[in-house]
């Protein structure tokens, strides 16, 4: 395998920044906008996220060589929503008072993006331990990010954090940010944090290069004429040249 | 010399030269504004000039300090961070904490300008963007609405009312709308620059005289608004005048409806761009459960003015249209 030389605590460090799930790759965002409202339920989202990940991560990988390639989407699934059941009933009975704000998005995570990205992308190419490794970094990853959010919206939209009251008795909290606007702005403005951060790190910058480098190109309308008129472009520059 | 290539694409001849510069056109905007602001002050006292100079200042501040810190030149110079002050300030009531002043000056002109690269590159316009988020976040302060005058009697602190919108809106409130010539004065709650609909047609015309805005966009968007009330009272001319001078229809038609960055540049756009704001706004007035719909019609057809433009850019003198061309080959 070729990724044996890559040292393990990589696996673990790379869900952090680099390729965060959220912030880096844009990765279960709808969670992510929805439960940040207060720290408490994006604790519990981020926990119960991560749980799922790592065991579903590490199942997969054991099993990646026994499941045939036409049908790893529906293993996967089995495999994910058997966790996510787990931890809802976990969740129902011990936490109920969490279970009651998480609501629907409990249940959702069977279809989260970065759970089922993993599996894909890492878990059924890669060995248990890396996969398990892999999990934790990104669950962390996933945790840490939800947090942050939560903890910005929670202070500026109800004044509070974890539920108490930081902000004096008469100067109202900016309800806006407990609001589906005020998450998204919170959202963008951590992702750029994030940018930065990799930025230092290395990373590459983001560049925009046009439609016809997006993944979309070969179906959108917009970047084929955009292609085309490139295409017209670097023609005629050449003859002129 | 390829990046140059893709900034300026010269075409051919004739070229026109225009004296116009960004810093002109917004001291006339400037200049539009004054009656309004003169009139609210007579109405609403001095405190306007506080919220409006605290409006103007913090905005001016925080387009030095972003522009400063993303390190890009400085452009408080256009005027333009003084104009959306003065169009926040507008937006807000009199009596509005100055806090929140300062919180909204920071949305706009961050949030909404500078963000996406300051002016000329605002996708929607930053004074409503302001007044939105003041909106949705302190909707007790924001709609705390004093009484015209109220500065000249010492005894209250404050009082407030319900604005003529909301009275039209349930008809089972037993205060009583003002006159309409009291509306065309201005003698009525609202915000600062939205009650005295003759100043503000003032700076319409003046604007029209100078050439800064067309008359499109205003036209279509109040004509709509009255066309559509006109139907929903059957043909109830008072309720008509009524929802035409109330709210900050007058004003978001004439000064931020006809924003350059955000509303589309040829003739058949303004009309689309003017009538759906117009729509959108007797809808919210009509079903919705604000009082007033003017700032999200015009953030919503904001947002729609890259696809109206789409679908109007003429088609350039001597081209063929593609699918008359594949008639032709064929």
């Amino acid at each position: 395998m070729a990724d044996k030389k890559k040292p393990l605590y990589k696996e673990f460090t790379k869900g952090l920044i680099k390729e965060n799930p959220v912030l880096r790759l844009v990765l279960g965002t709808c969670p992510t906008l929805a439960v940040t409202t207060s720290v408490e339920s994006a604790i519990g989202m981020g926990l119960s996220a991560s749980f799922v990940l790592i065991c579903s991560n590490i199942v997969i990988s054991a099993l990646r060589k026994l499941i045939p390639d036409k049908v790893r989407i529906p293993s996967y699934i089995v495999v994910i929503a058997s966790f996510t059941t787990i931890v809802q009933m976990l969740v129902k009975a011990f936490l109920p008072e969490i279970d009651k704000q998480l609501g629907v998005y409990l249940p959702l995570i069977v279809v989260n993006c970065i759970i089922f990205g993993r599996a894909e992308a890492y878990a059924g190419k890669n060995r248990v331990i890396a996969s398990a490794v892999d999990g934790v970094g990104m669950g962390v990853g996933f945790t840490v990010a939800l947090f942050l959010m939560g903890t910005i919206r929670e202070f500026f939209g109800s004044g509070a954090f974890y539920g108490h009251r930081i902000f004096p008795e008469n100067m109202p909290a900016m309800t806006v940010f407990i609001l589906a606007p005020g998450g998204f702005f919170v959202f963008g403005l951590l992702m750029a944090c994030a940018n930065k951060l990799a930025e230092k790190k290395g990373v590459p910058k983001a560049e925009l290069k046009g439609c016809s480098e997006c993944p979309m190109a070969q179906s959108c309308k917009i970047a084929l004429i955009d292609k085309e008129k490139c295409e017209e472009n670097t023609a005629k520059e050449a003859t002129a040249e | 010399m390829s990046e140059e290539k893709r900034l300026l694409n010269v075409s051919a001849s004739p070229h026109f030269r225009s004296s116009d510069t960004v810093t002109g056109i917004m001291l006339d905007v400037i200049i539009a504004m004054v009656p309004s602001l003169l009139a609210s002050v007579y109405i609403f006292g001095l405190r306007v000039l506080l919220v409006t100079a605290v409006s103007v200042l913090s905005c001016v501040g925080f387009e030095y300090v972003s522009r400063k810190i993303m390190k890009r030149h400085n452009t408080l110079a256009d005027l333009s961070a003084v104009v959306t002050g003065m169009l926040l300030a507008f937006n807000l009531p009199v009596d509005i904490p100055l806090a929140m002043v300062v919180i909204g000056a920071a949305v706009a002109i961050i949030v909404a300008k500078q963000f996406f690269g300051g002016i000329g590159q605002n996708f929607v316009n930053p004074a409503l963007v302001g007044r939105i988020v003041l909106m949705v976040s302190f909707p007790v302060q924001m709609s705390k609405y004093g009484m015209p005058f109220a500065w000249q009697h010492k005894g209250a602190d404050i009082v407030t009312t319900a604005t003529p919108l909301s009275v039209l809106g349930n008809p089972a409130s037993d205060v009583q709308l003002p006159r309409l010539i009291e509306m065309l004065l201005g003698i009525r709650q609202g915000s600062i620059g939205e009650v005295c609909a003759i100043a503000l047609i003032f700076g319409f015309i003046y604007l029209l005289i100078r050439r800064v805005i067309k008359a499109t966009i205003p036209l279509c968007f109040v004509g709509t608004v009255a066309l559509i009330m006109l139907i929903a009272s059957k043909g109830d001319l008072t309720f008509v005048a009524y929802e035409v001078l109330s709210g900050g229809l007058l004003l978001g038609a004439i000064f931020m409806a006809t924003d350059y960055t955000t509303s589309p540049v040829n003739f058949k756009g303004q009309v689309i761009f003017a009538v759906g704001c117009g729509i959108i706004t007797s809808v919210i007035r009509l079903f919705g459960s604000l009082p007033e719909g003017v700032s999200f019609s015009i953030i919503i057809m904001n947002i729609l003015v890259p696809q109206i433009e789409k679908f109007t850019t003429p088609k350039p003198f001597g081209t063929v249209k593609e699918k008359k061309a594949k008639e032709a080959a064929q």
